[in-house]
């Protein structure tokens, strides 16, 4: 089972949920949890494992040979993402643009443009009792996610089991890099917040999820900041209201710190327990 | 003219909130250009009219013209993104596996593939309810061109400041620092980080403020809800004392903030209390130091 825990707007409390469903079901079982926000991964501030392993990923990127370049023009012809210019005498390459598609590569007549490596990031592996923490950051400077959340996917499912209970915590907003961390998952679970914001920002969501046609609820958190649209929407548009995560001051505060709010707030405690038994119910959990 | 753009790193901070406001305050000499493009929310503050709205295309897809193909493979071989899938006996694009690259295109014995440009999004023209001028935009369900969204609302805010002589541009940056956020920083003349005190807030604020200086940009900082960590907060002035980062202001934690957006307004609307007077505050502080950089 996989379950992507995604959100339209950010700071909505994606790692909060990712981090306490995710600590609270390896008591009983062994759990994945997979940070796959990797533009901001937050998720390492709250699981407190071991580090058992880290492995630097890379995309593949052109470089330009001098000596074999006729200078014919071919590459820049056939990149569709302006990420390789010829000029008077030289080649240049953009590696922030390149999709390392192997079309400007494959097609050199002169085989002046190999394919290299390019560090974007890294994954690293934690361990704390039952779960299993891998988290995907991607370099300062790196202007592409989508890579590397496929790469960290792929990671999990080579080296852990399918049977294992999978949780990711997906980048916010609707566009390529929440495809890239839903599209595999079975189960999608959306936080908001009770506000307009929340609300525009869930509508979107929800867009998304129906034309990827995932089985999806609706979580709320902060719940009685705003207002009760978010609760009506959900009922107007059928979507199952999973649960709700009280709004606390005393919540924000042990957030800063990076403590886990199951183990410091005995409210949050019983709101995440009452979503894992609505999720049993549903079947979306064993 | 200078353009200011507001970033956060993390989501949540109140940026939206916080620039909106500003936005009301500059009143007619700013052109406001939301470039969230991801999670737009600027316009339920703001207002505007979507008096002129137009698509945006962006990238490409490939698809296979059944008649023409002769069923070589050659086209799966090729993608590196596993797009091409057969089906009983066709070739099939898989459009949201599709990167948009064009090899197969290239190279496809018969020229059965076209690649089709991608109308991902669309963009506004309008007038908030100050009746200053605002840039938006809307992007298509999973469309992976935000970047190229955000340069085009930048690129019109810009024109429009131009000739009708504003003094600011206010652009409402996007989260995170991929390409969006590369797009939202670029050409900026001062930026603003909108943080809190969590550590997840001050990771995700040290991550962007490299990114801002790998543009060689001068920042300013804002610490949203200070008081719920004193100790980060503490940090962070110090992290910004010694990467000179002005420091303009700090806000508590209230829930005026989520009142406010309830109601459709911004906080110098709603509130006439602190809040407003530590907004009046800040927007002439960022005026001033815009100044002198
Ligand atoms: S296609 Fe090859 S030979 Fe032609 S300009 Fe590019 S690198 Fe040089
Ligand atoms: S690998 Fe593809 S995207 Fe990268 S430079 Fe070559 S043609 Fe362009
Ligand atoms: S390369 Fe062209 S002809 Fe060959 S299978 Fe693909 S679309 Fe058909
Ligand atoms: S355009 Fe590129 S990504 Fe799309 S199917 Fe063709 S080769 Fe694959």
């Amino acid at each position: 089972m996989k379950i992507s825990i995604a959100s339209g707007k950010g700071g909505t409390g994606k790692t909060t949920l990712a981090t306490n469903l995710a600590y609270l079901l390896s008591q009983k079982s062994p759990v994945i949890l997979a940070d796959l926000d990797v533009e901001e991964p937050n998720s390492g501030f709250f699981i407190k494992g071991k580090e058992i392993h880290e492995k630097k990923v890379f995309r593949m990127i052109p470089e330009w040979d001098k000596e074999k370049c006729v200078l014919c023009g071919n590459c820049q012809r056939v990149c569709k993402f302006n990420a390789v210019i010829k000029l008077w005498e030289e080649v240049l390459v953009f590696n922030q643009l390149c999709h390392s598609c192997y079309a400007c590569s494959e097609l050199c007549p002169q085989n002046a443009l190999p394919m290299k490596t390019y560090e974007v990031g890294k994954i690293t592996e934690f361990e704390q009792n039952n779960l299993h923490f891998i988290e995907g950051k991607l370099n300062v400077g790196e202007e592409q996610a989508v890579p590397l959340i496929k790469e960290t996917i792929d990671f999990t499912n080579h080296n852990y089991s399918s049977d294992i209970l999978r949780i990711f915590d997906a980048p916010p907003g609707t566009s390529c890099p929440v495809i890239e961390a839903t599209k595999s998952a079975d189960y999608i679970i959306l936080i908001t917040e009770p506000t307009p914001f929340g609300l525009h920002d869930l509508k979107l969501a929800v867009e998304v999820m129906r034309e990827l046609k995932k089985d999806f609820g609706v979580i709320i958190n902060r719940y009685g900041i705003g207002n009760d649209d978010v609760v009506q929407y959900c009922e107007d548009e059928r979507i199952p209201l999973l649960g709700k995560i009280p709004n606390m001051k005393k919540a924000a505060e042990a957030y800063s710190k990076g403590e886990l709010l199951s183990e410091a707030i005995p409210e949050i405690r019983s709101a995440i327990l009452d979503i894992i038994k609505n999720l049993q119910d549903r079947e979306v959990l064993l | 003219m200078k353009e200011i753009v507001v970033i956060s790193g993390k989501g949540g901070t109140g940026k939206t909130s916080i620039t909106a406001a500003f936005a009301m305050l500059a009143g007619k000499n700013a052109v406001i250009a939301d470039c969230d493009v991801d999670a737009a929310d600027m316009h339920l503050l703001l207002q505007p009219d979507f008096a002129k709205s137009e698509d945006f295309y962006s990238g490409f897809k490939a698809e296979i013209d059944q008649e023409l193909c002769m069923k070589c493979g050659k086209c799966k071989q090729a993608c590196r993104f596993d797009a091409v899938k057969k089906i009983d006996d066709s070739y099939n694009i898989l459009n949201l596996d599709c990167e948009g690259c064009g090899y197969c295109a290239e190279i496809c014995p018969v020229k059965a593939i076209q690649m089709v440009e991608q109308n991902v999004g669309k963009w506004y023209i309008s007038k908030i309810k100050n009746n200053a001028q605002m840039v938006h935009a809307r992007l298509g369900i999973g469309a992976d061109n935000s970047g190229k969204l955000v340069a085009k609302v930048k690129k019109e805010a810009k024109n429009i400041a131009q000739e009708a002589s504003k003094d600011f541009i206010l652009v409402d940056g996007s989260p995170g620092i991929g390409c969006p956020v590369v797009s939202s920083l670029s050409g900026a003349d001062y930026v603003i980080i909108v943080t809190e005190p969590t550590l997840p807030g001050f990771h995700d604020m040290k991550r962007v403020y490299e990114l801002v200086q790998n543009f060689h940009l001068t920042a300013g900082c804002i610490i949203n809800k200070y008081d719920i960590n004193k100790e980060i907060s503490e940090k962070i002035k110090s992290f910004c004392k010694k990467n000179s980062i002005d420091i303009i202001s700090y806000f508590p934690y209230d829930e005026t903030f989520t009142q406010a957006m309830t109601q459709g307004k911004t906080i110098v609307e709603f509130d006439d209390g602190n809040l407003k007077k530590i907004l009046e505050n800040s927007w002439k502080k960022i005026i001033s130091l815009t100044d002198q950089h």
